[in-house]
């Protein structure tokens, strides 16, 4: 593997595998997540969750509950902020109408884990026993969970206010991008194939389990949670509470994975009231089996995808419908699969339709490049098969019809310079591609799949502060919670325009009363867009000693410049005065006009999508039907590297979550629409055996909209390994699987049904 | 609130008594792997915990003069793995031993615990089966033996009385030509549950299987003894047909149930799948013993 352009440079922190400020604290267990923080008089919350996955909610009696020793509290939906049905209000992409119902149940249960009430004890144990005694009385109604049941004319309605085409459905939303004409373009095909898809929920398995402390006294809110965003906690509390965000004051915790999960609250809210019922700190913490029945998962999907090509290999027309289960109210992410199944390539006539359905589980939530995989998952499948008709090599397929500099894509934008070609190009070139598979032995089949991928990215509001200390050290606070990396970038990037060591630079996330708005860990958007804000904030601190240094010798300021961590006298002044170095800029600040430091805040622009190409080789054992991935190969154009380290991190974590939903994972729910599955030993994420060593090579072709160059990262990497994953199952079996996951019992069934056959 | 009453007798008899006592519910502990999660999660809640791991004669390991070895039931697996001769005799025994969980568990889980929880899936069971291990039970009314078979008695539960503890397992002294082996399926490389686990044991005469016992888990109610399948090796040279025979036979004795974690179709064909591999490996290490 080449060493990526940014560690070439003359650069001496950007692009280093710097010491991760997290990381001995971290491994040392004295990070402190959500569940770590505790209160003198804490007191402890839990939830009463409905057992059924649709009923409508006669009454609710807590009295028995009030009743029990060392119970506090008891709330329902009633102490919520209702926002009523008919007018939307939107925070991000999170409508309050739909949140208000997903942290309580209101009229409705809607999947079975629904909050309906919540108790606040003097102990967890205490709680859990008043939750028994309170007694619900509900009518319980007809209910459905798979897309495809929910979209069908019969099917139980979930929301009598949605309506699609005149008529009540659980189809809550579409989106629809058109280029050009996709019917002139299928006959312009010499190789049409159209193939459907199905894929199960697959939920985010961030490994820290949601938690918060909330404390309110003389009406003033404080909260301690992890989340991928202290400003969404403070802004869906007070909506949700009825508090203004000057009372609220939420503090980020050290947080263990969200990977999208984390950018809704469930427990905040309900924490915070109960707080205030009590006036005593209120803990709560959901139980693994809570995660999984009650927040996340991604949604499960059924697509259909056509594509058209000429001999050449040349992509004439695509069409594509993605229909997205939502969950229990609505919101799925049908624009991450409209919008990017086809982005890669430079078609000229695109027809992409997404339908967000509702359905009786939980309420979907965003998971890496939401959306993305399902939509590519189709895709790259179809190509596969379009490059089997053509006998073309899949790569060389891709390359024809690659998006480049000018290419149109059907979501909107015209692509800038964007590194997709050199993606393909890398895989074309990498060792793997070039070695072949084994040899099929002792029963043994392999496989080589490969697959690409696309993501929007994003900028958004950031706000940094870049403070100098007395010593010249210096601290710069962001307002991110850190999921991957973020710290370390930034310290990497002060560090280089400061030109001082990246260890005088401490990084620190602060909460909602120290930093100003920035808006969630999403998107891939955090290193992009707090480099931008820090950037700016340290050059303004450089501004500001070159000044200084100017004031002390009593020259020009124009005629100071900032090298190697010291302003020195330039022009007609070079050489005239010793160099002054922050430490002694520093030193001297209080004199030459106060101390030293400088915020930015921005609405951040300009993140190009980011793209990527993926190989993997696969072992099939027919007999057992499993399916493993014994060598993998991401290649992605990330811009610039600033952490090549956490770079390759983000890549690998993607591909393995990305084979994860290829292979093993899937919500199974049970005859009475329960989740059957709720625990990591039966929904099965990849264990670190079950994988290779996930190859990740970083390309940089750098975002010329970004100060050091720099794409979104995280979540290209979770778009191309279903397809990836799929093909090499194909190319090991020669019979095509349809639906994920490819779990042991599908591939053993399809593989003796070919046999009979 | 419960209270739990945790005692930790230096003796069997002790252990015995005051389980045999217990008025409310009582539990053993071994290593807990199974124990401690069951009352995290609140599916048993016991007012008595007997701790058996301070009893000399239930944490060790013995070989008799006949070449039998007695396992106490509280050996950890990583116990097991690290008994040179024990492993050497009975390496299939002892794979599936180590087979449960991972390093941690290992420390502690044992494989009195893996029978005494009498989950069909338990990775141990049929590979004792297969040996021909019997157990030793002490209770009130004082020591029995059994075979190994006879203890679960369906999920959860075992044919055990009240007050009555595992204190080892017996492995019968080994005829040279022996060998063993146990697989699982499970659809991870570790940390899962079997879908199917299979034991084969074996002995070969210059290339004819004299005996064999196989033991079939998380097919049925209970780890099976499959006798047909033991009939369909013996007098065979391990052959295809006779390995075809013996696979059958493991499918004919399959009762499992669609679930989670497998389907009946699939969990009967791996049963078969399994023994070919099972057999072939307890073979090829008869050959080398
Ligand atoms: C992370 C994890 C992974 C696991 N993986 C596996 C796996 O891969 N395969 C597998 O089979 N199991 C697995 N298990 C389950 C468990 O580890 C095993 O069943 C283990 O063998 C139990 O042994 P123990 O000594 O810990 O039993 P305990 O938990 O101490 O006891 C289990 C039960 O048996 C009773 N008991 C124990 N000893 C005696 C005795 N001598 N006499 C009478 N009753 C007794 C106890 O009262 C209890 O009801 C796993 C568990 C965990 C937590």
């Amino acid at each position: 593997m080449n060493a990526p352009v940014s560690e070439r440079s003359d650069n001496k922190w950007i692009g280093q595998r710097t010491v991760r400020p997290d990381g001995a604290e971290k491994v040392t267990g004295r990070a402190a997540y959500a569940a770590d923080t505790t209160m003198p008089g804490m007191i402890w919350g839990k939830v009463l969750r409905s057992p059924h996955p649709h009923a409508r909610i006669r009454s609710i009696d807590t009295s028995k509950a009030e009743k029990l020793p060392g119970v506090k509290a008891v709330m329902t939906a009633k102490d919520i902020v209702d926002f009523p049905l008919d007018k939307s209000v939107m925070l991000g992409i999170q409508d309050m109408r739909w949140m208000c119902r997903n942290v309580m149940a209101r009229e409705k249960a809607l999947f079975a884990g629904h909050p309906v009430a919540a108790v606040a004890a003097m102990s967890e144990k205490i709680a859990d026993e008043a939750c028994k005694l309170i007694e619900v009385d509900y009518e319980v109604l007809p209910w459905v969970i798979d897309v495809e049941e929910a979209m069908k004319p019969d099917a139980p309605i979930l929301h009598d206010f949605i309506k699609f085409e005149g008529k009540p459905s659980n189809i809550a939303g579409k989106i629809e991008h058109k280029l050009g004409d996709v019917e002139k373009g299928f006959a312009e095909a010499d190789v049409v194939i159209e193939r459907s898809f199905r894929t199960k929920p697959v939920h985010q398995g961030y490994i820290e389990p949601h938690a918060c402390l909330v404390s309110v006294s003389d009406g003033k809110a404080t909260v301690w949670s992890s989340s991928q965003g202290q400003f969404m906690v403070r802004a869906m509390s007070a909506y949700l509470t009825g508090l203004p965000q000057n009372d609220i004051r939420a503090i980020p915790a050290e947080i263990g994975g969200g990977f999208g999960g984390k950018t809704i609250i469930y427990l905040e809210p309900l924490a915070l009231i109960l707080s205030r019922k009590t006036g005593r700190p209120v803990k709560m913490a959901m139980t693994r089996e809570e995660v999984f029945r009650a927040s996340g998962p991604t949604s499960g999907s059924y697509s259909k995808v056509k594509i058209g090509a000429k001999k050449d290999g040349t992509i004439v027309a695509a069409q594509g419908t993605f229909c997205l289960q939502a969950g229990a109210l609505p919101g799925s992410p049908i624009r991450g699969a409209a919008g990017c199944a086809f982005a890669p390539y430079n078609i000229a006539n695109v027809h992409s339709v997404g339908f967000d359905v509702v359905s009786n589980r939980s309420k979907v939530a965003a998971y890496r490049a939401p959306g993305a995989p399902l939509g590519c998952y189709a895709t790259e499948c179809v190509l596969d098969e379009v490059a089997e008709a053509l006998k073309m090599d899949p790569l060389k397929l891709r390359l024809k019809n690659a998006a480049r500099e000018g290419t149109k894509a059907a979501h909107g934008p015209v692509f800038p310079r964007i590194g997709f070609v050199e993606t393909i190009e890398g895989a074309v070139n990498h060792d793997h591609y070039k070695t072949p598979l084994p040899k099929a032995t002792n029963g043994r089949l392999y496989g080589r799949g490969i697959a690409s991928g696309f993501w929007f990215n994003a900028g958004g509001e950031s706000s940094a502060q870049v403070n100098i200390n007395e010593d010249g050290t210096v601290v710069v606070i962001t307002g991110h919670p850190d999921i991957g990396g973020s710290r370390a970038s930034t310290a990497n990037i002060v560090a280089e325009l400061l030109g001082i060591d990246y260890r005088k630079v401490s990084v620190l996330i602060g909460d909602t009363s120290v930093i100003g708005f920035s808006n969630l860990t999403g998107g891939s958007r955090v290193t992009y867009a707090s480099a931008m804000v820090a950037t700016q904030s340290t050059e303004q601190v450089i501004t500001t000693l070159k000044e200084r240094a100017a004031k002390i010798w009593k020259i020009d300021p124009d005629a100071v410049v900032w090298e190697n961590g010291e302003a020195r006298p330039a022009g007609d002044n070079a050489g005239k005065f010793e160099p002054l170095t922050l430490a002694q800029l520093a030193a001297q600040a209080t004199a030459t006009g106060g101390p030293i430091g400088a915020g930015k805040q921005l609405n951040t622009t300009g993140a190009e999508g980011g793209f990527a190409t993926h190989v993997c080789d696969v072992e099939v054992d027919p007999e057992l039907g499993i399916a493993r991935v014994i060598r993998y190969t991401s290649l992605q154009d990330v811009g610039r590297a600033i952490h090549p380290g956490y770079v390759e991190g983000q890549m690998q974590g993607g591909a393995s979550q990305g084979i994860g939903w290829a292979l093993s994972e899937e919500y199974i729910y049970d005859k009475n629409g329960k989740l059957d599955n709720a625990g990591f030993l039966d929904y099965r994420m990849p264990v670190t055996s079950d994988l290779p060593m996930l190859d990740a090579v970083i390309i940089e072709v750098p975002n010329p909209k970004h100060p050091q160059g720099v794409r979104g990262v995280g979540e290209v990497p979770i778009v191309p390994p279903l397809a990836a994953v799929s093909n090499a199952v194909y190319n090991a079996l020669g019979t095509r699987f349809y639906s994920l996951p490819m779990s042991p019992p599908k591939v053993l069934e399809a593989l003796q049904a070919k046999s009979k056959a | 609130m419960t209270e739990v009453q945790y005692v930790a007798p230096g003796t069997l008899d002790e252990a015995v008594r005051v389980f045999a006592s217990a008025s409310g519910a009582a539990r053993i502990l071994a290593g807990g792997t199974d124990l401690l999660v069951q009352m995290r999660s609140g599916a048993v809640r016991p007012g008595l915990i007997v701790d058996i791991k301070k009893i000399a004669e239930m944490t060790a390991i013995e070989q008799g003069a006949d070449g039998s070895f007695r396992i106490g039931a509280a050996v950890s697996g990583a116990a097991l793995r690290e008994h040179a001769k024990l492993k050497a005799i009975w390496p299939g025994v002892v794979e599936a031993a180590n087979l449960i969980g991972s390093t941690q568990i290992q420390g502690r889980a044992s494989a009195g615990g893996n029978l005494c929880n009498a989950s069909p899936a338990g990775d141990s069971v049929p590979a004792m089966v297969a040996a021909a291990a019997t157990v030793t039970v002490q209770g009130p009314n004082g020591r029995r033996q059994l075979a190994v078979e006879k203890v679960p008695a369906g999920p959860g539960r075992t044919t055990l009385a009240k007050g009555e503890i595992v204190v080892s397992f017996t492995l019968p002294p080994r005829p040279k030509g022996s060998g063993d082996a146990y697989l699982r399926m499970i659809p991870r490389t570790e940390m899962d549950i079997a879908v199917v686990g299979c034991g084969v044991s074996l002995t070969l005469d210059k290339g004819t299987c004299t005996a064999a016992r196989v033991g079939l888990g998380a097919v049925a109610p209970t780890v099976l003894l499959v006798e047909d399948a033991a009939k369909a090796l013996i007098g065979s040279k391990l052959d295809a047909a006779a390995l075809d025979k013996a696979a059958n036979a493991c499918r004919a004795a399959c009762r499992p149930i669609d679930d989670k974690r497998g389907t009946i179709a699939y969990r009967t064909q791996i049963a078969g799948v399994l023994l070919k591999r099972a057999a072939t490996i307890a073979a090829e290490r008869a050959g080398r013993s």
